[in-house]
């Protein structure tokens, strides 16, 4: 057992992850901030098979996919429906009153991997798993409209070894909708200002120094970090076709593997990267 | 031997009496005991008990006027421990509130309540626990945090109580034995508050993994995983945001934490800020202004009271001191009529303490490992520092001559050479690094609890403490790695012209900076001596006046005349560097006190001692002569030039205030403005008269105070971080003046009489004699809601040998004024004892 988050070197360790595939009701129905042009589902099923074959294939993860459920049109979103940290889950109530049920999967899922389960029951909290920003020492959630205090507290009261911090999150949907994890203690920002103040209250309420990688495109500062045994530092970013300005800056990680992913269509329904999946690392079958 | 006593009545007084700090010796407390006794072989001793982290007691006895370090010496060398610096002595007040014992003040005058019950605790949280030079202090912090854990002061999560409870159970009883170690073997030990079954069987099932690890490693273990825990090392305050919400403040190594419930709302890391203050129940930070910002910006928050105020800022001060700096900054000049808390830390930071601990050069000492059983468990007292038992009874807890001789017995010659050293100089020995530090640190704490300084006594505590400890610890001791610099070197950085200004002006006053003198060099050891008397008397003047805003100005004459003039001046708090209008202070007409603490400003509070040294210090005296110091002083050239300065500053931010502060202080403010052009003449004029009449019986005098300015804080309250940059920065105008204002005339009192900082109706004061000199000086004055309150003053002056029982004599002299005034109440009661420059340490 790694101990407390295990320091920087276990960060990013994942084994497997909870993924759900795409309803058709997507297209239509998929809660959107702004209207914009429509969702191509064939498109989106296909990024969102490389999307899942990556984790699986090249990275070796143990993926567990949850059907889709036409009733619920955001439900590809997982991340939203539950926050894994070691060997606790919380299970969230999401903000958007038509995303509640989705948790019900997840929380069946995450059982059979034998985690800790915490439920969010209380009526006057909403929490979203994109605003909670996890960087190995701390976590950060984003007062978005989908997240509020009281969801933030109870993220606290089930993390207890970890401070947690609140951003508020100003013209963006998530906390994460502008930043992540790129590195154990690299931050991958945003340019707009939202990002940039974000970042700065983070830099202010954190005990630690985080290197932050800022990109130009604050979709792509979105990305996926992964410590994979055999491979090292792994990183799925957005494709050079969708933000070829912001796939410069990651090029540069030089310790990196880079992983291109096109994620063009859920993009259009503020779908990320990290929307698509819940990351755990098992380190004990109990 | 002179008795003191102050009765003072009120009638409906409505100012609030939210308790004035330590200070004031409330009548419940005049027994007999309190009177130092005149025979110096009687020496009073009481009782301590020091609940120990393993949860056993130890107890001992001190003499009753013992510092606090001395007990702490005797804890730490029960435990025999070395790297005390991370730890301190707890007792608490109403149940609830934990204190930090002072080291370098009397015990009595912290502790107000029989029995003495301390905890020994934790006090700093090293960051990086590995970094200790021992084990036995890692055992220590260990023991600490297993109690922070099981009482659900750390939080952890589920994971963490069973994987730091496992470390425990390796720490404690070594390999897991399945033999020995059966289902129920871990329900001894409280891993956490609310303990399960479930979590029983995860912590054996870790404690299996931990095979081989020595107790030592798995207390390492241990400790590499509670440091990173968030709340570990946090010391958390309630307070309440400027909208009245609930949150937390933390202070820790890095800096400052506020929290609302359990979420972390915002950071105010050491670097970022410039002053930490306390007024009343508001503490305050200011802080540098953000990248994009211009202004420095002020944060208040609201604490339950005025205490817990300050327990806050002093907890600050010491974890910057502790963990910013490399040694303990000096604290502000001790003077007298100079409001806020002059406290310092005191100790070694811990760069000091690393540095030390570097040098430690000792087989690692044996230590037995019984605690970390559950709490409900009872341990006997089994002592841990085996070693030091003997020693430590050779040791009785009685202080001066008596311990010293018994050290010389046991102590090596170098040792003994510098007790010699000590005693031969009487008010400063020679000194050790080691020495000078702490005994700074005593004289420097002198704080607003104006506390009977007793420089004598420190020294002997001081070589008792430090010859008795064992050879090896004294080279610890003495490594200290950087000797603060003293007085001298200190001076020696302000321009010469400064300096020699500050100390003639020093010796003019005399007394009133005698205490601060006292430190200052070797050969002025008979002043010392004198002066510490003078200190005294002073005392229970700082008792008043540090602790209000108002600045009350005491004046006295050589017959024991005493005439209290409250007189309402803004007494400026202590440490304002010199672009002063950027900086943040206010006052308030409270009886309070404030405290003020800058953490990046050296450079600055080199100017600012010595301008303080310039203000104007009142006190009673003892003899006529220093009564003429009091008479010349204000018009001894140190002070022309300064005060007006001081004059402008203050109108100029008296001007300011107008703008920006409410209209109801206006009037104020202007009635200052003419003070502080009048006030000099008129003051000295009427001081001088005032002190020549040394026995006028019936003298009533009307004096009109004026009110001080007082500027109301911007309390600009911020608690998140996000909504920082949205708050354009007020900046607290800082009244930083010299007024103290006394215009003795009639009450022709224009308009803010409303104050609740009182108008004198009339002063009066009777000199009889009786058995024994008694003055009594009425003073009615006029509060809130024309109210009137009179304080009858009266003091004793009881003067014979040892033959005469003075307690008996304070005694009757309480029950004569009892009688004498059978409507009012006794409420202060200043016990003053003078003896003959003798050899007893004892005063």
């Amino acid at each position: 057992m790694a101990g407390l988050g295990g320091g920087s070197a276990a960060f990013g360790r994942c084994t497997h992850a909870v993924v759900r595939a795409l309803p058709e009701s997507l297209c239509r129905q998929a809660l959107r901030r702004a209207p914009g042009p429509e969702v191509d589902f064939a498109r989106a099923e296909r990024e969102h098979q490389l999307y899942v074959g990556v984790l699986r294939g090249k990275l070796g993860l143990q993926v567990l996919e949850l059907p889709a459920d036409e009733s619920l049109p955001d439900c590809a979103f997982v991340e939203d429906a539950a926050v894994v940290c070691e060997e606790t889950a919380l299970v969230t109530r999401p903000g958007a009153p038509s995303r509640r049920k989705e948790v019900e999967a997840m929380k069946r899922v995450l059982e059979s991997l034998n985690l800790n389960i915490v439920e969010m029951i209380d009526e006057n909290a909403t929490l979203d798993g994109g605003d909670v920003l996890f960087t190995g020492r701390e976590f950060f959630v984003g007062l978005s409209r989908r997240t509020n205090q009281r969801g933030a507290e109870i993220l606290a009261d089930t993390f207890k070894d970890y401070a947690v911090s609140t951003v508020p999150v100003h013209d963006a949907l998530h906390l994460k909708s502008f930043c992540s994890m790129a590195g154990p203690n690299l931050i991958a920002i945003g340019s707009s200002e939202a990002a940039q103040k974000a970042l700065k209250t983070m830099q202010q309420m954190s005990d630690h120094r985080y290197d932050k990688l800022t990109v130009p495109d604050d979709a792509a500062a979105n990305c996926i970090y992964l410590n994979i045994p055999s491979k090292g530092h792994v990183l799925l970013h957005r494709a050079p076709e969708e933000y070829p300005e912001s796939a410069k800056v990651f090029e540069k990680l030089k310790d990196h593997m880079l992983i291109p992913i096109a994620n063009t269509e859920l993009d259009k329904v503020d779908g990320s990267l990290t929307c698509c999946s819940v990351l755990i690392n098992k380190t004990s079958e109990l | 031997m002179e008795v003191e006593k102050v009765a003072k009545e009120k009638e409906e007084k409505q100012t609030e009496k939210e308790k004035r700090e330590t200070k004031e010796v409330q009548t419940a407390e005049i027994k007999p005991e309190s009177i130092p006794q005149k025979s110096p072989k009687k020496i009073k001793t009481v009782q301590c008990k020091v609940m120990l982290l393993d949860g056993t007691e130890y107890s001992c006895d001190l003499e009753k006027r013992a510092k606090g370090q001395v007990l702490f010496d005797k804890v730490c060398e029960h435990l025999n421990l070395l790297e005390k610096d991370y730890f301190g002595l707890l007792f608490y007040e109403n149940s609830d509130q934990k204190n930090w014992l002072d080291s370098s003040k009397e015990i009595k005058r912290q502790i107000r309540s029989l029995p003495w019950i301390f905890t020994f605790n934790v006090k700093f949280y090293p960051p990086d626990p590995s970094q200790l030079t021992e084990d036995i202090t890692r055992y220590f912090l260990c023991l600490q945090l297993r109690q922070d854990i099981a009482s659900g002061r750390l939080p952890c999560s589920f994971v963490t109580h069973a994987l730091l409870g496992s470390y425990t159970l390796q720490a404690e009883l070594g390999d897991h034995d399945p033999e020995e170690h059966r289902s129920d073997y871990i329900s001894e030990f409280q891993f956490a508050p609310n303990q399960t079954q479930e979590m029983e069987e995860k912590v054996a099932e870790l404690h299996k993994t931990h095979r081989g690890l020595t107790p030592a490693q798995a207390d390492s273990q241990f400790l590499e995983n509670a440091k990173r825990l968030s709340m570990y090392g946090v010391d958390l305050h309630h307070a309440k945001d400027s909208e009245g919400v609930d949150i937390m403040l933390g202070v820790c190594a890095n800096g400052l934490l506020i929290y609302k419930d359990r979420l972390r709302i915002n950071r105010f890391a050491w670097p970022k800020i410039l002053k930490i203050s306390y007024k009343r129940s508001n503490f305050y930070i200011k802080v540098r202004p953000a990248e994009l910002e211009q202004f420095e910006s002020t944060i208040g928050f609201k604490l339950p009271n005025h205490r817990a105020a300050k327990r806050l800022w002093k907890v600050c001060v010491e974890h910057h001191t502790f963990f910013r700096l490399v040694s303990p900054e000096q604290p502000p000049k001790a003077k007298f009529l100079t409001l806020g808390s002059k406290f310092r830390y005191s100790g070694r930071t811990q760069a000091q303490t690393r540095q030390a601990s570097n040098l430690i050069d000792r087989p690692a000492p044996y230590f037995e490992r019984t605690s970390s059983k559950r709490v409900s468990r009872s341990l006997d007292g089994a002592p841990m520092g085996i070693s030091d038992q003997s020693l430590l009874r050779d040791f009785p807890a009685t202080g001066g001559q008596a311990a010293g001789d018994k050290i010389i017995d046991i102590e090596a010659a170098g040792q003994a050479k510098l007790r010699e050293g000590g005693r031969e100089e009487d008010g400063s020995p020679v000194k050790t690094p080691q020495l000078e530090l702490t005994q700074d640190g005593k004289v420097e704490s002198e704080e607003e609890e104006a506390q009977q300084k007793d420089l004598d006594k420190t020294q002997d505590d001081l070589l008792k403490h430090q010859a008795s400890i064992s050879e090896l610890k004294r080279n610890f001791m003495e490594s200290t790695p950087e000797p603060r610099p003293n007085e001298w070197e200190k001076r020696r950085i302000t321009p010469l012209s400064l300096q020699t200004q500050g100390r003639h002006a020093t010796r003019a006053e005399g007394p009133c900076t005698g205490v601060s003198d006292a430190d200052k060099s070797s050969h002025e050891t008979l002043d010392i001596v004198e002066e510490k008397k003078q200190a005294e008397v002073g005392i229970e003047e700082t008792l008043v006046v540090d602790e209000t805003n108002k600045g009350k100005m005491q004046v006295a004459t050589d017959a024991g005349e005493t005439c209290k003039v409250e007189h309402l001046s803004k007494k400026d708090s202590s440490s304002l560097p010199s672009d002063s209008s950027s900086s943040s202070s206010s006052s308030e007409s409270e009886d309070e006190e404030v405290g003020e603490y800058q953490p990046h400003h050296r450079g600055i509070e080199e100017v600012i001692r010595e301008e303080q040294e310039e203000e104007e210090d009142m006190k009673r005296k003892e003899h006529e002569e220093k009564i003429q110091h009091v008479e010349t002083t204000p018009e001894g050239s140190k002070l022309n030039v300064p005060v007006e300065h001081t004059q402008v500053t203050a109108e100029d931010f008296v001007q300011e205030n107008a703008v920006t502060i409410a209209t109801e202080e206006k009037n104020l403010s202007e009635e200052i403005k003419q003070d502080l052009g009048e006030e000099k003449e008129e003051e000295q004029l009427k001081l001088n008269g005032d002190v020549s009449h040394v026995d006028i019986d019936v003298a009533p005098q009307i004096i009109c105070c004026s009110e001080p300015p007082v500027v109301k804080t911007e309390m600009v309250t911020i608690s998140d971080a996000t909504q920082r940059t949205e708050i354009s920065t007020k900046e607290v105008p800082i009244v930083q003046t010299e007024t103290k204002t006394i215009t003795y005339e009639s009450p022709q009192f224009d308009g803010s009489a409303g104050g609740n900082a009182g108008v004198l109706l009339s002063a009066q004061t009777i000199t009889s004699e009786s058995i024994s000199t008694t003055t009594t000086t009425h003073i009615t004055k006029m509060v809130k809601g024309g109210v009137s309150e009179t304080r009858i003053e009266k003091r004793i002056v009881i003067t014979g040998d040892a033959d005469i029982d003075h307690d008996e004599a304070l005694a009757q002299a309480i029950k004569e004024a009892k009688e004498q005034h059978p409507d009012m109440s006794v409420t202060r009661v200043v016990v003053h004892k003078e003896t003959e420059l003798a050899e007893e340490d004892e005063e």
